[in-house]
């Protein structure tokens, strides 16, 4: 094998390192793994349910607000939401139907919603603004009209 | 009458005669030829398609109800991601096959056109739900979305087809070795094996996925399905596919390209080390696709964060392995300088700038996967139009760019007919206009999916929404973009065409370039597929066995079907 090869390879692998401790570090240490929770839920009976019986935002603390929604074809619930700036805002969702998807556009707010399971997000809203929050995993003839705002004050 | 019989009977004899000498089985060729004729009919609607949905999100053309969006992006993803990609991989190498292990084997011969029938009774029975609005349901068809049972039906018959040409290609290669006891099977046919390998490993998880839990459940025979079981074994399957195309093109880099241009072809030894590799770690890339799902712990996450970046590897070494062959055979040709020598590069050859162009464009599309398997820079552009982007340059440049210029010598080989230097030009021009389209569109797509446009997704304002409509200035990129493709794809289907039935007539070579002088001899433990086929379950049951059992056994009260189109 070539000395350039040898370099070349030994660099390659040292990349894949990088990316893996990088990975490895913002995900166990910083606590920025991608979301992941595991609770089940009957997904066909949401509405019966807690918390999704009762859908909607409610303060849990200063600066810091819980949004319990449910996604199902083609409407988030609850919608048009509005936090003030500088707020956390803890997202727990899940499906009554079909595979969504929940993004915010400008965030890193991006997570599946699968049927059958509690999915969990968190994100700090520092700057006042209109979000646009879409459905990104295709649900069904109306999939290009889920979307609403989150509307940060 | 008898001896014109006679006669023509002579004639046929010593057609065959000849045909041995030079390489062509005739019989071959027509499977190959047929191959490759659905696989550009394929590229033809399937493109025309591609355009419809670039002019819909461009906002420039609204569908109508009859041919709606995601009937169409349905329709596209099929025909190319499946129909396109697979025959091509076939014919390509079926007639590599017969070319390097002496001709087909009769039985092998009858198992690839009886897969051949079936998979166009396959794609028939899938297109047709899909063409009356009931299997509106994408490439990925993820329950409880649930599509007309004649879509998974056509399914089945699709994966069958694929296997009567896998196995098919297992007795070839097995024959060959009976015959040859201690040689290494040839280079050309050691990357078929890797790829038929791969296609069974992979088509096996959706089989399962299509035969055990949906058909059952969208006749109605259960009530319920598991839909993450579902979806996990579709990506095992989804994402291993579109390697094994890119394995295919790979196969023309390392075989081909180097006879082309006049040169040697890279180590042998450290060749099969890449097909090997890729054998391996290949279907448990598929994970990634997941990184943002409810009910996987973050620990199984990251350990496949490992295996999806493991692919990178022999890629990377495939990488240094193209450049130093280029820059070896330039230099023996005179080329000077640091990078001087890239001026001996034979740029007017189709043959060698299509896959050439189709390499580079992998440097960006490689380090956008890589981008895609570590976690957090998933959850950025997951599902956004920055995948799109993506699998555009794997499939779109490195794959497709490779396959046409496959097509410029594989097309006049098999029909006993010459590439002249005009459609070499025309082939020259059609690679720069699809490079010029795929390289607009793919740009627009990466740069609107950081902006958070989602894929998958008709044109949509969402209520006029400000951030929507910032957006609109990068999808015009997609028409336009999608319309030189277009250009290029007719011109491609032409090509193909024209060389299949009208070129002049003349003998093509199969280039298959020669190993280095004086190279050492490859080990024998290269050839040990038993060994690779043990590890490359051993992998993927590390893989699957923790996150599919915790589904299985803590699974959630299952879904029931709904149609939502």
């Amino acid at each position: 094998m070539h000395r350039s090869e040898k370099i070349w390879l030994t660099l390659s692998f040292g990349m894949i390192m990088v990316f893996m401790i990088f990975a490895g570090y913002q995900a166990f240490a910083l606590e920025m793994g991608p979301p992941s929770h595991g609770e089940r839920i009957d997904p066909q009976k949401v509405d019966q349910t807690a918390p999704f019986d009762q859908p909607g935002i409610k303060q849990i603390g200063e600066n810091e607000y819980e949004v319990v929604m449910t996604l199902q074809i083609f409407s988030f619930t609850p919608s048009d939401i509005e936090v003030p700036a500088g707020s956390t805002v803890h997202f727990t969702l899940t499906s009554k139907d079909v595979v969504h998807g929940f993004q915010v556009a400008g965030t890193n707010i991006n997570a599946m919603v699968m049927p059958g399971y509690v999915q969990k997000i968190t994100q700090k809203f520092d700057k006042a603004g209109e979000y646009l929050v879409l459905c990104n995993e295709y649900c069904g003839a109306g999939h290009q009209l889920m979307g609403t705002t989150i509307t940060v004050k | 009458m008898e001896t014109v019989i006679s006669h023509k009977g002579n004639s046929s004899v010593l057609k065959e005669k000849a045909n041995k000498i030079l390489g062509v089985n005739l019989q071959d060729a027509k499977i190959s030829k047929s191959y490759l004729s659905v696989a550009f009919i394929a590229l033809l609607i399937g493109g025309t398609l591609g355009l419809l949905q670039g002019l819909n999100r461009a906002g420039l053309l609204e569908l109508p109800s009859w041919l709606n969006y995601y009937q169409v992006l349905t329709a596209h993803g099929l025909l190319l991601v499946v129909v396109f990609s697979a025959t091509f991989t076939i014919g390509y190498f079926y007639a590599g096959m017969s070319h390097t292990l002496g001709g087909l084997l009769p039985k092998v011969r009858m198992m690839v056109w009886i897969g051949f029938w079936l998979k166009i009774i396959g794609v028939v029975l899938v297109v047709i739900p899909v063409l009356m609005n009931k299997a509106s349901v994408m490439y990925t068809f993820y329950p409880p979305m649930a599509a007309d049972p004649m879509f998974y039906f056509g399914l089945v018959f699709v994966v069958l087809g694929v296997w009567m040409a896998c196995f098919g290609g297992f007795i070839q290669v097995a024959n060959w070795r009976k015959n040859h006891k201690g040689q290494h099977l040839p280079i050309f046919s050691f990357f078929a094996t890797g790829v038929f390998v791969l296609l069974v490993g992979a088509t096996a998880f959706v089989a399962v996925e299509v035969i055990f839990m949906i058909i059952p459940w969208s006749l109605g025979w259960v009530d319920t399905i598991n839909v993450m079981v579902a979806r996990t074994l579709f990506w095992a399957f989804g994402h291993t596919a579109v390697n094994i195309w890119y394995l295919t093109a790979v196969s023309a880099w390392y075989v081909i390209v180097p006879k082309v241009i006049g040169g040697k072809r890279w180590s042998d030894l450290l060749t099969r080390i890449v097909v090997i590799a890729l054998v391996i770690m290949n279907i448990t890339g598929g994970f990634h696709h997941q990184i943002v799902d409810p009910g996987i712990s973050e620990s199984v996450k990251y350990m496949h964060v490992f295996m999806s970046l493991a692919i990178g590897f022999p890629s990377l070494m495939t990488a240094y392995a193209m450049f130093a062959v280029f820059e070896k055979t330039a230099r023996k040709q005179g080329g000077k300088g640091l990078i001087g020598w890239y001026k001996k590069m034979p740029w007017s050859d189709v043959r060698f700038l299509a896959p050439f162009i189709a390499m580079l464009a992998f440097i960006p599309a490689g380090a956008g996967g890589i981008a895609q398997t570590t976690n957090q820079l998933d959850q950025v552009v997951h599902n956004s139009m920055w995948i799109v982007g993506h699998f555009h340059l794997t499939l779109g440049m490195s794959v497709a760019m490779t396959f046409f210029g496959i097509s410029y010598w594989l097309v006049p080989y098999l029909s006993k007919r010459v590439l002249t230097k005009g459609m070499n030009q025309f082939g020259v021009v059609t690679t720069v206009i699809w490079t010029i389209g795929m390289i607009t569109m793919s740009g627009a797509m990466h740069t609107v999916g950081l902006l958070g446009s989602p894929r998958r997704t008709s044109y949509s304002t969402y209520f006029e929404n400000a951030t929507a409509l910032s957006w609109d200035p990068y999808l015009i990129f997609l028409a336009i973009g999608g319309t030189l493709l277009m250009v290029a794809a007719i011109m491609q289907v032409y090509a193909v065409f024209n060389l299949m039935f009208f070129a002049p007539k003349g003998e093509t070579e199969f280039p298959i370039a020669e190993v280095e002088e004086g190279e050492a001899k490859t080990p024998y433990w290269t050839e040990r597929w038993g060994i690779w086929i043990v590890l490359m379950i051993i992998v993927v049951a590390m893989a699957y066995v923790i996150p599919l059992t915790d589904f299985i056994v803590n699974a959630p009260p299952g879904s029931p079907p709904f149609k939502t189109w």
